[in-house]
């Protein structure tokens, strides 16, 4: 038989029921619809996740000190740690491929400018930092080798800072208090937005590490060392250097303990993407149950109407109609209502995913793969679900069908 | 001139558990092109049997069946069904027509299965010009729940006649109808067979069966009489007659 002349006929046959057509291919469309709702949910988180890695920087490794006991009182990670500056010249001194190093230390104060304060998060680091995380200034110039040498007065805000203390006024040349010590501020950073931990990093001032630690922070500790190496080949190698370096400098005896965490920018970029990995992975496969619970829907309204058109099989069967007539004719039904529904549910799905954008402010990415890969899975579903029922009607005999009331 | 329909010492045997059940047991019959034959008998006499067979619905058990020069007995189900399509034409009791489906395409259905590519307009005026034959070129596009009984069945007969078959079946067409509107079927038989179609009808109304010229009467899987018709009714005088009585009935009071 005429292939359109099927095509027309399961198509005259779905809109005879209507609504048991439509509610039928919702279990597509809803199934259709959360796959590409949630892998586009997932690939947005991925995305994020990794532009939030890159903006570290490249070829970044990140030292951070480990716990600090003095006097009994044990330092967090990070905080007082064990690690100096003269560790940090060492690294830069005795390590090839060593591009860039700067010092990092940390801690909250209270800013102030005219009359107005703010609490916000105080990094020092050297000058370098900047071009290691990649972080250019917005106005203003950074402050400088000698700056650091001199533990000069000098600060860096970032966007938010500036906001919440001058406004709308142009910080550059101002004067902030920080504990009560003047700082001239030489810059304002271009905005960074959320970071990987979802912290804002425009909530920021930044001082050479040599002021921030002997005229704000009164410590000669440092929470950490940013290095970036000289190319992306040389990062394992660096990485097992400076652990090397500062096992010895640490006086870390064979078999003990590291008294430091070193993390490449790599390492990082993998656990995080591991972590969308999975939430993808996650997402994908309770819409996947979705889709075959629609499959299972179909399945089952397709037996119901094979049943119910027996009649009907019997008199198509009785005028000439093949095996192959029936079977494709109930197929290409089964198929219809699974990729017609595939499709809405995927316009269904991208519109999810836009709204879900704008109004819960989630990344999403729409990615044609998947809407591929839906389509073709929702067909599939029709197919192999259809096939049974449409089976079952082509091995009908006809006089037992003609019969049937 | 040369049987449309030989049927040679045909039996059929249904095995129904232990038991087997010879529902024919034997039947050699020919058909020539052009008659009008009723099959009769009481129920379980093999007449319905009989019919699947020479519908091609079934296989004969044993014997030999040729149809338009064609040895059916021993094709297989796809087979069969193109000599279904191609050879023959059906008209059943319950009308058989496809619900919530026009009066036109359910005409069209077995041009359908036709092998070969026929446009759809052809399509079209084949089944409209069937319909005509019946004279319901009118209602083309009346489902069958817009049809009386009588439409319906004539809408079947178009159906039956619109591949041009060498033989139409009816099995008890008559047989949901009421008497007047047997006789307008039995009318577009009558007519049917004098533009020289084969037809062949089961039947157990004796007074249906005089419509025909051939009377063939079975009795447990046998063919027990074989007899021409003589004094053969025509429908249309009996109708005309029917209307006659009505209008002496209602002008009587």
């Amino acid at each position: 038989m005429r292939t359109t002349a099927t095509f027309t006929m399961a198509a005259r046959a779905l809109r005879r029921n209507k609504l048991r057509s439509t509610l039928t291919a919702l279990g597509i469309i809803i199934g259709v619809g959360a796959v590409i709702a949630m892998v586009g949910i997932g690939n947005g988180a991925k995305a994020q996740v990794e532009a939030q890695i890159a903006s570290l920087g490249e070829n970044v490794i990140l030292i951070f000190s480990g716990s600090f006991t003095a006097s009994g009182v044990r330092s967090g990670w990070g905080g007082a740690g064990t690690l100096t500056i003269e560790d940090a010249e060492a690294i830069r001194r005795e390590i090839p491929d060593v591009a860039a190093v700067s010092p990092e230390v940390r801690t909250t104060v209270q800013i102030a400018a005219g009359n107005q304060n703010w609490a916000t998060l105080l990094i020092g680091v050297a000058p370098e930092y900047f071009d290691i995380r990649r972080w250019p200034v917005a106005d203003g110039a950074v402050f400088t080798e000698q700056d650091v040498r001199s533990a000069n007065k000098v600060a860096i805000i970032g966007l938010t800072t500036a906001r919440q203390l001058f406004g709308n006024d142009d910080p550059v040349g101002q004067i902030v208090r920080i504990r009560n010590v003047p700082f001239i501020v030489v810059a304002v950073l271009t905005p960074k937005g959320l970071s990987v931990m979802g912290t804002d990093q425009d909530d920021v001032v930044i001082l050479p590490y040599t002021s921030a630690m002997k005229r704000v922070m009164g410590t000669t500790r440092l929470r950490g060392i940013t290095v970036q190496a000289a190319r992306p080949t040389a990062l394992a190698a660096v990485q097992q250097q400076i652990t090397e370096l500062l096992r010895q400098r640490l006086r870390i005896g064979p078999g003990r303990e590291d008294t430091f965490t070193i993390r490449s920018q790599e390492e990082i970029a993998e656990a995080a993407g591991a972590t969308a990995r999975v939430m993808r992975i996650l997402l994908g496969s309770i819409a996947s149950v979705s889709l075959i619970v629609g499959g299972i829907g179909i399945m089952n309204i397709m037996l119901v109407s094979v049943t119910e058109r027996t009649r009907e099989i019997g008199i198509r069967l009785a005028v000439g109609a093949h095996e192959r007539d029936i079977l494709l004719q109930f197929l290409i039904e089964a198929v219809m209502l699974s990729s017609v529904g595939g499709v809405i549910g995927i316009l269904l799905g991208v519109a999810t995913s836009k709204i879900l954008a704008v109004t819960a402010g989630w990344p999403t990415l729409i990615s044609t793969d998947a809407i591929v890969v839906a389509f073709v899975f929702s067909a599939s579903v029709g197919i192999f679900f259809g096939f049974y029922p449409a089976r079952r009607a082509s091995q009908l005999d006809p006089i037992e069908a003609l019969r049937y009331e | 001139m040369n049987a449309v329909i030989q049927l040679a010492n045909v039996s059929k045997t249904y095995q129904t558990g232990e038991v087997a059940v010879r529902a024919v047991r034997g039947v050699s019959l020919e058909f020539l092109p052009g008659e009008f034959v009723a099959i009769m008998g009481a129920s379980g006499s093999g007449k319905s049997t009989l019919m699947n067979i020479l519908g091609c619905l079934d296989r004969p058990t044993t014997g030999l069946y040729h149809l338009a020069g064609v040895d059916v007995a021993q094709l297989n189900r796809d087979q069969l069904a193109t000599i279904r399509n191609q050879k023959l034409g059906f008209v059943f009791q319950g009308f058989n027509l496809l619900s919530r489906t026009s009066a036109l395409e359910n005409v069209e259905l077995p041009l359908l299965y036709t092998p070969g590519h026929l446009p759809a307009r052809e399509l079209r005026e084949r089944a409209l010009r069937a319909l005509a034959t019946v004279g319901l070129a009118a209602r083309a596009d009346h489902h069958p729940n817009q049809l009386s009984g009588g439409q319906q069945q004539r809408v079947a007969i178009a159906r039956a006649l619109v591949n041009e078959p060498a033989v139409l079946l009816a099995d008890e067409p008559t047989g949901n109808l009421d008497s007047r509107t047997s006789l307008e079927i039995m009318d577009v038989f009558q007519k049917l067979n004098e533009q020289g179609i084969t037809i062949i009808m089961v039947t157990h109304e004796l007074d249906i069966a005089r419509h025909t010229k051939r009377n063939v009467i079975m009795r447990d899987g046998l063919v027990v009489a074989d007899t021409l018709v003589t004094n053969r009714l025509l429908a249309s005088v009996e109708m005309q007659q029917l209307d006659r009585d009505h209008q002496t009935a209602n002008l009587a009071p």
